[in-house]
């Protein structure tokens, strides 16, 4: 849906483009075929990597993970699988919610949502093409020790009901 | 480059999944079937989002975005940064290439960084998700705490990072 919505204002805005500065458009053309090149071999690498991680580490195992630890090792457990799987938000958060109701701490949701979406393992390749080494393991790094800092906050605050 | 040298990480990972099959079908052929979803995922994703990028880097002079997000923008493109990054579809994978584009106009590092930030975590459409499948006890408790996060995370990357390393990675964007 999302998607389709994209479509659209890319066709409008490239209309408006060609009518205004044909060649402009076309440079702009040329650029985007450029850098979606550029990395289309990144890409399709870490797609089927996520295929095959999320194979593994299925819904079934996620939750018998963050279920039936508790405690910190169950944060930390939460945090790596978080960290290292790559679920689309519309699938981690009913399942997400699900696995509170099913016992599940918080702070241990809240490890696995925050390091689910600032920290990337499996999209490391792409990131690295981009900004470097260095900076893609301080980011995900930095980003992975914040998600103990959220997961004890939200344990506190919505733990606590 | 030759084709077989920048595919091979894509070749690389096309062959664990061909072992995979001959060791465990049943999580090969589970797998097959992600990699689907997810690469329709990201046709539905990728390609506007980089012909978008096409029209601002033509459309959009590198003053008008030193301007709003450059080194001299202060609180206002750290606010713009934040919400550009919010407002965002897609993937995180889908933030790096905005962000190149961003570089090469001159924006920022940290504002790059709280960008990046932001569409990691806090995207609106997500966050209207989790509010309904989590509580809002629980979704805003996360972005009052992410907010200040991403932006200390911008500072203490950029102060880790030298001068001449941003440099570089200014460098490696005008390539992309």
């Amino acid at each position: 849906m999302n998607g389709y919505v994209m479509y659209i204002v890319v066709i409008v805005l490239l209309a408006v483009s060609f009518l205004r500065d044909k060649k402009k458009t076309k440079m702009a053309m040329k650029k985007a075929w450029k850098s979606f090149n550029n990395i289309l071999p990144q890409f399709l690498g870490v797609i089927m990597f996520v295929g095959i991680v999320l194979a593994v580490f299925d819904t079934e195992f996620i939750s018998k993970i963050i279920g039936s630890e508790s405690g910190i090792v169950g944060v930390m457990l939460s945090a790596i699988v978080g960290a290292i799987t790559l679920i689309p938000g519309f699938v981690a958060f009913p399942t997400a919610a699900l696995l509170l109701e099913n016992g599940a701490g918080y702070m241990q949701i809240g490890a696995f949502v925050s390091a689910l979406m600032m920290v990337g393992i499996l999209t490391a390749p792409v990131e690295i093409k981009y900004f470097g080494k260095k900076l893609t393991i301080l980011r995900n790094v930095l980003a992975f020790l914040f998600c103990f800092i959220v997961a004890y906050v939200i344990g506190k605050v919505a733990g606590s009901i | 480059m030759s084709l077989l040298k920048r595919y091979r990480f894509s070749f690389l990972i096309a062959f664990v999944l061909v072992l995979l099959y001959f060791i465990n079908r049943e999580i090969a052929v589970k797998a097959i079937h992600i990699t689907g979803y997810s690469f329709k995922e990201m046709i539905l994703i990728i390609p506007p989002i980089f012909i978008l990028l096409g029209l601002l880097d033509v459309w959009v002079p590198k003053e008008v975005m030193m301007k709003y997000m450059g080194e001299k923008s202060g609180i206002k493109g750290i606010i713009l940064s934040f919400l550009l990054g919010s407002a965002a579809a897609g993937p995180l994978y889908g933030a790096f290439p905005v962000a190149a584009v961003f570089m090469k106009k001159g924006v920022k590092f940290t504002n790059i960084l709280i960008f990046i930030g932001a569409w990691s975590t806090t995207k609106i459409p997500m966050f209207l998700f989790e509010l309904s499948s989590l509580g809002s006890k629980f979704a805003v408790t996360r972005l009052l705490v992410d907010i200040p996060g991403i932006i200390m995370i911008a500072y203490i990357l950029s102060k880790l990072v030298s001068k001449d390393e941003v440099k570089k990675i200014y460098e490696n964007a005008e390539l992309m």
